[in-house]
């Protein structure tokens, strides 16, 4: 037995290198999510200022029924179909590299959900916040910059570290684009060596490493965090 | 001290002047039709039964809640007109909360020096030279580095307090400030805007203190259900109330 696990092993993952086929995956897989994450953060970030403006002060209100639009649309559908739709409808006629598909699809996906995770924050910042920066003089801007944000910020670390963890299992999906992530790596493995067990098994293995790490990461965030509210 | 502020008419201008001012929520008639003057170095206590609208006066003399109808004009300017620079004007007057609404996140000293550095260009040695002094006199010199979540209510108060007065104001408005606090921590705050009264501050406070009305403003308004009623020097106006609707109320409360 054991030297049938042996031979196994080096059949799914030393034979012809195949190890780098999850190697490469892995490295395509944390650039996309890296990527996607800080795309999501730039758009999250900016969809939830429109809309909190809007709700709080009545101003914006064509920009907040775009961004409300947005909201709808990509968290009422699937990520795989919103990839798909990007790579293969809008991208067609252009031939552009996938792993940039990848970043654009997933961006734009976890920018929504990034979008109401801020949202909720700066709405978890008591009204009086906000009322005793307007009345020292603070204008709007400056009120939320210096008081809500930074408030608000500490509120929703926590919960958007956990949305950086989800996307980055949500990124396994991008092998319906033919990109060769983790997931499609080890998929590669199997249909060269015909043997399941051992190519998926690591592949979920790696992804159990990286979300453990990644855990552990935030809650020791969310303790230092806490420490500073005191 | 008082610096004149002469109108063409050469009469002097009140501080603060309140003209026709009308607030409602829809419906629902939260103030009408209250017009006051409140010059420079007066203490004004606003008092009347909840749901008086009281607040909402107040509130409306830096437009926190926005009039909806009237004007009130400060040092002649009328901070209801949308072209004014209401930011501006907030900074001359200073606001207390009930519940005090000191930025949690934020160091005692930097609650207290945010504001001047950023809207008055004050350098942060000046800032805190002034916070410090200010915090000496309330006696809360020691808490400097602390955070607001560590301190006692009466303590962010004072805190509070000393936060708007770091603005130099030239009026402070007090939203029932002792209303949040327990019993034994209402005196400190009380008398920290008793000294503030003594230093000719211009304040004007929404209270149930009633002690506190009779012994250190110069004039009491009444609010009744949005009108204002009545309003006089304290001696006069809890001795001898005019209308039956302020009898009524001093019978329940004093």
């Amino acid at each position: 037995m054991w030297q049938q696990f042996r031979s196994d092993l080096y059949l799914n993952f030393v034979k012809d290198d195949r190890w780098q086929y999850l190697t490469n995956g892995l490295k395509v897989t944390l650039i996309v999510t890296l990527f996607a994450a800080l795309m999501g953060i730039i758009l999250g970030f900016f969809v939830a200022i429109v809309r909190s403006t809007c709700e709080n002060t009545g101003r914006l209100k064509i920009l907040n029924a775009i961004c409300n639009l947005y909201l709808t649309v990509i968290r009422g559908t699937p990520v795989v179909v919103q990839l798909m739709i990007i790579y293969f409808v809008i991208f067609a006629s252009v031939r552009i590299d996938k792993t940039f598909t990848a970043i654009i699809a997933f961006g734009i996906n976890s920018g929504a959900y990034q979008a109401e995770i801020f949202r909720s924050g700066i709405q978890s910042v008591p009204r009086g916040q906000f009322e005793a920066g307007r009345s020292l003089g603070f204008n709007y801007a400056q009120t939320m910059l210096h008081i809500i944000m930074p408030q608000a910020l500490r509120v929703c670390v926590p919960t958007l570290c956990n949305e950086y963890i989800t996307l980055l299992k949500e990124t396994s999906v991008a092998g319906y684009i033919a990109l060769e992530d983790l997931t499609k790596g080890g998929d590669i493995i199997r249909s060269r060596t015909y043997s399941a067990f051992m190519p998926l098994i690591a592949v979920a293995l790696i992804y159990l490493i990286m979300v453990l790490v990644l855990t552990r990461l935030v809650s020791l965030l969310e303790r230092r965090l806490a420490r500073g509210t005191r | 001290m008082a610096q004149d502020n002469t109108q063409v008419t050469g009469q002097k201008e009140a501080l603060i002047r309140v003209d026709h001012l009308e607030k409602h929520f829809g419906d629902h008639v939260v103030l009408q039709d209250i017009s006051v003057e409140i010059d420079r170095g007066d203490v004004v206590c606003v008092i009347g039964p909840s749901g008086s609208g009281k607040s909402t006066f107040l509130r409306c003399l830096n437009r926190l809640e926005e009039p909806t109808g009237g004007h009130i004009y400060m040092d002649g300017i009328d901070i209801c007109d949308p072209t004014t620079d209401i930011d501006r004007h907030r900074q001359k007057m200073g606001m207390v909360f009930q519940q005090f609404n000191l930025f949690p996140h934020m160091t005692i000293m930097r609650n207290l020096t945010l504001a001047p550095m950023k809207l008055q260009n004050v350098s942060q040695r000046e800032a805190e030279a002034y916070a410090t002094e200010l915090l000496e006199r309330v006696g809360l010199a020691d808490r400097r580095d602390a955070y607001p979540g560590e301190l006692s209510g009466g303590q962010q108060q004072r805190i509070a307090i000393v936060r708007a007065l770091c603005m130099k104001p030239e009026v402070m408005l007090f939203d029932e400030p002792t209303s949040a606090l327990d019993p034994e921590m209402v005196g400190e705050v009380l008398s920290v805007m008793k000294d503030l009264a003594a230093e000719k501050m211009t304040m004007v406070v929404v209270t149930h203190e009633m002690g506190f009305a009779r012994e250190v403003a110069n004039r009491v308004m009444f609010l009744d259900g949005g009108d204002f009623v009545e309003e006089g020097a304290p001696a006069e106006f809890f001795a001898h109330p005019k209308s039956e609707r302020l009898k009524n109320f001093l019978g329940k409360v004093l």
